[in-house]
């Protein structure tokens, strides 16, 4: 597609202001690139820790159905809700810290310096 | 597997040439990609005219019968656009990120169940392939957004990776109780065993549509169908390129055939998902009271093939429309909002249901509801 949108598209004149990045027509001041704020990282470790969860758990609930069939239920059961609840007891932790707030009011900020 | 095998040795035998892996690779590429490009424009047609009809517009009409081929206007259209790339902007990454989204959403169809004699790939791990390979859309969103050094782009890219990954835990959390029930990840089995029948022998492997499995399965289909809305951007969720807030988000500075191909990506990526609800909790192919699996004995399989796949056809495109539906119904959630919902709200709703499921299973020897009123 790119190829092909290579060939037959008009090559603009590449101006200095065509090339400007897109601000609503305000001079754009400074670089995007700059240093983000930090409730992205929390939010992508929790990510990361359930979304490994997941995957290491995939394997017990696929023999479910055997455990059920041969009468091991029972185990299984108690195997995939362990693993889980742990982890969810650690959900309710950063929830309890505020880490799962999108909008930090100044009350929790304090709270965590202590 | 076997279909893209079967093709990949005629086109050998055919031309006489070429290794075996060359032309698997390359029917496979052609079908995966020629399969979800046609999907993903009659879907993004399939908006425009649904969204006209809620507002009581016409929508499109002039190109082809009632503007059928309004998507292949649009990709001349888009083709034949001027390049744009904005001054500083890494030009790598800004080449490569509309690729990623692509493929990720296109590879998804390689495993879509369209009919019993219709999936390009029933790999034994075909709904962990389908979590996997979205994945790619996430950085693709995101290394589009960086790359075009614009101040839009970079709120709207980092608004779409962190709702992107936050909704793929309820979404997958909401997979996990289909896998307790059908014990597999080939996404064939998983529909073969929602058939309905009624009695004889084998007939207990037999549970009807997943969604009426148990009362928690019920629920999981909202889950996961919210989840799912979440994740292909579509509103109430669409944050990451709200026009009037962001100018369109990540994909503010990408123009021409690069936008087409962010679009392409997102409307393939709402289909998949629609289609994997589909196939997971709707049955797939499958209908209420008569098993279609019973009909090769009496029609020839392409004809078989034709019925289910309108069957599938018809369920998707039901949820889909739910989805045009909700746009026009729902105002955009506030990104606070957006991530409470998520990690307070379907979270632990989806755990809730996956304990929920696997205690139904364990107290009552893995029937189904279905088998217990009818025996």
């Amino acid at each position: 597609m790119l190829v092909v949108g290579a060939f037959i598209r008009p090559r603009g004149k590449k101006t200095k202001l065509g090339q400007m990045t897109y601000e609503c027509g305000e001079q754009p001041v400074g670089s995007a690139w700059i240093k983000f704020n930090v409730r992205f990282y929390i939010i992508a470790i929790v990510f990361l820790i359930f979304d490994v969860e997941v995957a290491t758990v995939f394997p017990t609930i696929v023999t479910y159905k055997d455990a059920v069939a041969n009468d091991a239920a029972g185990l299984a059961f108690a195997k995939i809700f362990l693993f889980v609840a742990l982890l969810f007891v650690g959900l309710l932790y950063s929830w309890a810290r505020g880490d799962l707030d999108w909008v930090k009011g100044i009350a929790s900020t304090s709270q965590k310096k202590k | 597997m076997e279909n893209t095998a079967n093709f990949a040795h005629s086109f050998q035998t055919w031309l006489g040439i070429g290794p075996l892996w060359f032309w698997a690779a390359a029917s496979a590429l052609v079908i995966i990609f020629g399969i979800a490009l046609l999907f993903a424009g009659f879907a993004s047609y399939l908006e425009r005219k649904i969204s006209a009809d809620l507002q009581d517009r016409i929508g499109p009409n002039r190109v082809g019968p009632v503007g059928l081929f309004q998507f292949i206007a649009d990709a001349i259209k888009m083709l034949a656009k001027e390049d744009f790339r904005p001054q500083g902007a890494d030009r790598f990454l800004f080449n490569l990120a509309p690729i990623l989204v692509v493929t990720g959403a296109c590879m998804a169809f390689a495993v879509l169940p369209l009919s019993q004699y219709l999936i390009a790939a029933d790999i034994n791990i075909g709904i962990f392939y389908v979590l996997a390979i979205t994945t790619l859309i996430t950085p693709g969103i995101l290394l589009g957004a960086w790359s075009s050094n614009n101040k839009w782009s970079l709120l709207g890219g980092m608004r779409a990776a962190a709702q992107i990954i936050s909704y793929e835990i309820p979404v997958a959390l909401s997979i996990l109780p289909v896998i307790l029930i059908s014990g597999t990840l080939q996404m064939g089995d998983i529909v073969h065993q929602q058939g309905w029948v009624w009695s004889g022998a084998g007939a207990s492997q037999f549970h009807f549509w997943n969604a009426f499995h148990n009362p928690f399965t019920f629920f999981a289909v909202f889950l996961l169908f919210t989840g799912g809305l979440a994740e292909s951007n579509r509103i109430p969720f669409d944050l990451p390129e709200s026009e009037s807030e962001l100018v369109s988000g990540f994909a503010t500075e990408f123009s021409g055939i690069r936008f087409g191909m962010y679009m392409i990506g997102e409307f393939a990526e709402a289909f998949v998902m629609c289609a994997i609800v589909t196939t997971l909790y709707l049955g797939g192919w499958h209908i209420p009271f008569f098993n279609l699996e019973s009909l090769p004995i009496l029609l020839p399989s392409f004809v078989v093939a034709l019925i289910q796949f309108g069957v599938f056809m018809v369920k998707t495109l039901a949820l889909f429309f739910v989805c045009m539906w909700l746009r026009w119904t729902l105002p955009r959630l506030r990104v606070d909002q957006l991530m409470a919902f998520c990690w307070k709200g379907l979270v632990p709703l989806a755990i809730f249901n996956l304990f929920g499921t696997a205690l139904w299973l364990w107290l009552l020897k893995g029937k189904s509801l279905a088998q217990i009123i009818f025996g």
